[in-house]
């Protein structure tokens, strides 16, 4: 029995370390499938085709590293910030090694073709009802630790957590409902544009849930503690935390403009997106103008600059999102470029940033260490990303402006001017420099990978003891 | 999963959204009372979690007004265009109306471009430089993800320069293809052949047909198989029938390759190949204008 005085830090390791190793997983994934859009031929194998490491990559990044990032974080802001020690110790080791044992099912069965076919979804039935079991563990560990916490109030940060563990269980459930074949083939519960529908609803809220409340949550920890300065406004918090799990529900729709799904429905979806607009900057406003009266500290900590940019790069994201909500500027922009743009302008701007900077807050205190074993490394780290992410989303968004120009250009006699081809052909430049910005940023994880070898290896595993809350009369 | 056919949804929708919509105003306006005095610092909530505090400070106003001018919008929005229910909005625009009043454009704008070659016939539309233009983007639009850009074909899709036809090069045949499409079959003959050396003879056969390398004495025997397993559709000499689409076997022009190989499973296992029917996404100029086009590459005539 471990000493109920001193944090659970263990899952947090054992989370923020698989975080490292799922990120350099899934970023090389990316990098394959990047390569293999210049280079057909380097689809070697049916189990190494494109159309198989896609949904592979997407799941690597967003469930593996995203998730283990999303656990190790949670499962240390919910016990400091409770001032008790984590609900469960055998129900937070089922988490890690369930939610260890999902990504590696997923990593086979993905290459093997086996695939419901919803797009950030395709985990077959079986993995389902695991993913389900961990995530009810999960639920349990995160409020049964709120439940007992030791402070009057629930922080923020939890808010967020809570949130994004909540409606991703529901999320999970509703659009995985689907009736099995074998073991390895079930078909879906919904058909026809309902299917759709429920499939958008349940991907945009991934998107609104997975990738934007429960890194908010990570936000609202890491940087009032690396700034060292109060959040900004508690009221701001209130406003736009709810404000923006309620709209986030309708925002589905606009994934299917122009499709078979009633105009009305497509309308909604693209009124509660621009909706959205306000409380996600929220967000972002309440991270930036906590650090008022400590900007210098910019200059200096490389920590501060990853989780700065990593808001700035969510507030450039949830602008572009509404503004392409909007029917008339989706005509042009779906199905091209500009929507991978746009979706990793939010995935290796915001959250891989913002996971990196807390990652760099975190590793080193799970170890007994002040800091990271070299902090010039962060630094290079952090301008090696940079640089990766703004060739990339660059490269997307010319890529993507020029395929919708190009597809709905007429010729006189009414003819279309470009047949496809021509705009693939006319892509390739930009697949290069898209490549190029991946690399960069996939070099910048390998050297995080390499300083959190040098931090951990000799250290011993430090459990934190649990101060008493202040203000508490003891 | 049953349909929300019944209008008392359309009413149950519309009011949710108003309502939600509504909500998100009041609670925003409930929550941007306070404002600081001039001067005056902000304070912190008084609680503490793991020596982290809040300020308390008021919602930036430019910020405030973001958010209720995209609440405005949306009820403008929803006043103009349907979204509340089955109400279409004040100016009557739907997705299909927009694609058929756009479609309606594009006939009066570009009908006539294309519709005044439907007075020649094919053959002086194919001899017109500017049909052949127009021709050409048509097919690099519609026929080249198969038949190629310049329609030199591959593997199970005709090349259409050859002068080589499965169903005929008249005006009359390509344009019977183009709008109904052809299914291609031949039926996997291995069993009624007989054995594996029975195939290979037909095999040696037809490579001599073809006027290929071949064993000689495979392809007397395989002779007799032909004239009875392959000659109703290929015909007696190998020329085949342009009537069943079935091919030539006689001028070494092959869809699926003319290996020893490559004929062995064509005959054993057969070959279903299908060129799609176009005559519900094209309509009768276009289908003159690429008619006319196959025709001209087609090389008829000068082969």
């Amino acid at each position: 029995m471990q000493s109920q005085s001193t944090y659970n830090y263990t899952v947090v390791r054992q989370f923020a370390i698989m975080t490292v190793v799922w990120g350099i997983v899934g970023m090389l994934v990316g990098l394959v499938i990047a390569a293999q859009l210049i280079w057909p031929d380097l689809n070697l194998a049916s189990w190494l085709s494109y159309g198989r490491l896609r949904p592979l990559h997407t799941n690597a990044v967003i469930f593996a590293f995203g998730g283990s990032a999303l656990f190790a974080t949670s499962y240390y802001v919910v016990q400091r910030t409770c001032h008790v020690r984590l609900f469960g110790d055998w129900l937070a080791a089922f988490t890690f090694w369930g939610w260890q044992a999902v990504i590696v099912l997923a990593a086979v069965s993905l290459p093997l073709g086996m695939t419901s076919g919803k797009e950030y979804a395709e985990l077959e039935w079986p993995i389902d009802v695991l993913i389900t079991l961990v995530w009810v563990s999960y639920a349990v560990v995160f409020f049964g630790t709120i439940a007992k916490r030791k402070t009057p109030h629930i922080y923020v940060a939890n808010w967020f957590f809570g949130a994004f563990i909540i409606t991703v269980a529901v999320l999970h459930l509703v659009n995985s409902a689907a009736m099995p074949v074998t073991l390895t083939k079930s078909y879906s519960a919904y058909a026809g544009v309902q299917d759709a529908m429920v499939q958008w609803w349940y991907g945009h809220n991934a998107v609104g849930f997975f990738l934007t409340a429960g890194f908010l949550g990570m936000m609202y920890y890491f940087i009032p503690k690396q700034a060292g300065r109060p959040v900004y406004s508690y009221r701001l918090s209130v406003v736009h935390f709810w404000a923006l799990i309620f709209t986030y529900m309708w925002a589905g729709p606009h994934h299917l403009h122009y499709t078979a799904l009633p105009d009305w429905a497509q309308s909604i979806g693209m009124l509660f997106s621009l909706v959205l607009l306000a409380p996600s900057w929220g967000g972002m406003i309440n991270g930036i103008m906590t650090l008022s009266g400590a900007w210098y500290k910019l200059r200096t900590d490389p920590i501060l600059k990853f989780l700065v940019v990593s808001l700035s790069f969510y507030g450039m994201s949830t602008f572009e999102g509404p503004m392409m909500s909007i029917k008339t500027v989706n005509a042009l922009s779906h199905y091209t470029d500009w929507t991978i743009g746009h979706v990793h302008s939010g995935a290796l701007g915001w959250v891989g940033m913002v996971t990196f900077g807390s990652l760099y807050y975190l590793i080193p205190r799970l170890y007994g260490r002040t800091e990271m074993h070299s902090m010039k490394l962060v630094t290079l780290h952090f301008w090696v990303a940079t640089i990766g992410i703004v060739l990339y989303i660059a490269a997307m968004w010319i890529a993507g402006v020029m395929q919708g120009l190009m597809w709905r250009a007429v010729n006189p006699d009414g003819t279309l001017t470009y047949a496809f081809v021509e705009s693939v052909k006319a892509t390739y430049p930009y697949y290069a420099v898209r490549l190029l910005g991946g690399l960069l940023y996939f070099a910048g994880a390998l050297i995080m990978a390499w300083n959190v070898y040098r931090t951990v290896v000799g250290q011993k595993a430090v459990d934190a003891p649990i101060p008493a809350p202040a203000g508490a009369h003891a | 999963m049953s349909d929300f056919v019944h209008d008392g949804w359309s009413l149950y929708i519309a009011i949710i959204t108003v309502v939600s919509l509504l909500a998100c105003a009041v609670f925003l306006k409930m929550l941007s009372t306070q404002k600081l005095a001039k001067g005056e610092k902000p304070g912190t909530t008084g609680h503490s979690w793991d020596e982290l505090e809040e300020y308390n400070n008021p919602l930036p106003r430019w910020w405030m007004w973001l958010f209720y001018i995209t609440i405005v919008f949306s009820f403008v929005y929803l006043i103009l265009y349907p979204g509340l229910g089955s109400f279409g909005g004040y100016l009557g625009w739907s997705s299909t109306g927009q694609y058929q009043e756009e479609q309606k454009r594009a006939a009066a704008t570009f009908g006539p471009v294309i519709d005044r070659f439907l007075k020649q016939d094919v053959i002086a539309v194919a001899a017109d430089p500017e049909a052949r233009e127009i021709g050409q983007r048509l097919f690099l639009n519609y026929c080249a993800q198969c038949h190629g850009s310049d329609a030199g074909g591959s593997r199970g899709y005709p090349n259409l320069r050859d002068g080589d036809w499965l169903y005929g090069g008249n005006p009359e045949a390509i344009r019977t293809t183009i709008v109904a499409g052809r299914n291609g079959v031949m039926p996997p003959m291995g069993a009624a052949l007989g054995g594996s050396e029975d195939v290979r003879d037909v095999v040696h056969h037809v490579l001599a047909l073809a006027g290929r390398t071949h064993d000689g004495l495979r392809a007397q025997r395989g002779k007799a198989k032909y004239a009875t397993a392959c000659v109703a559709c290929h015909g007696p000499d190998g020329k085949g029938n342009q009537q069943l689409g079935a091919p030539n076997l006689t001028d070494d022009i092959w869809l699926h390759g003319g290996t020893e190989a490559a004929i062995t499973e064509s005959i054993v296992k057969g070959r279903v190949n299908q060129m799609p029917a176009h005559k519900d996404f094209l309509d009768e100029g276009k289908i003159h204008l690429l008619t006319a086009y196959v025709l001209g590459i087609s090389g008829q005539g000068k082969k």
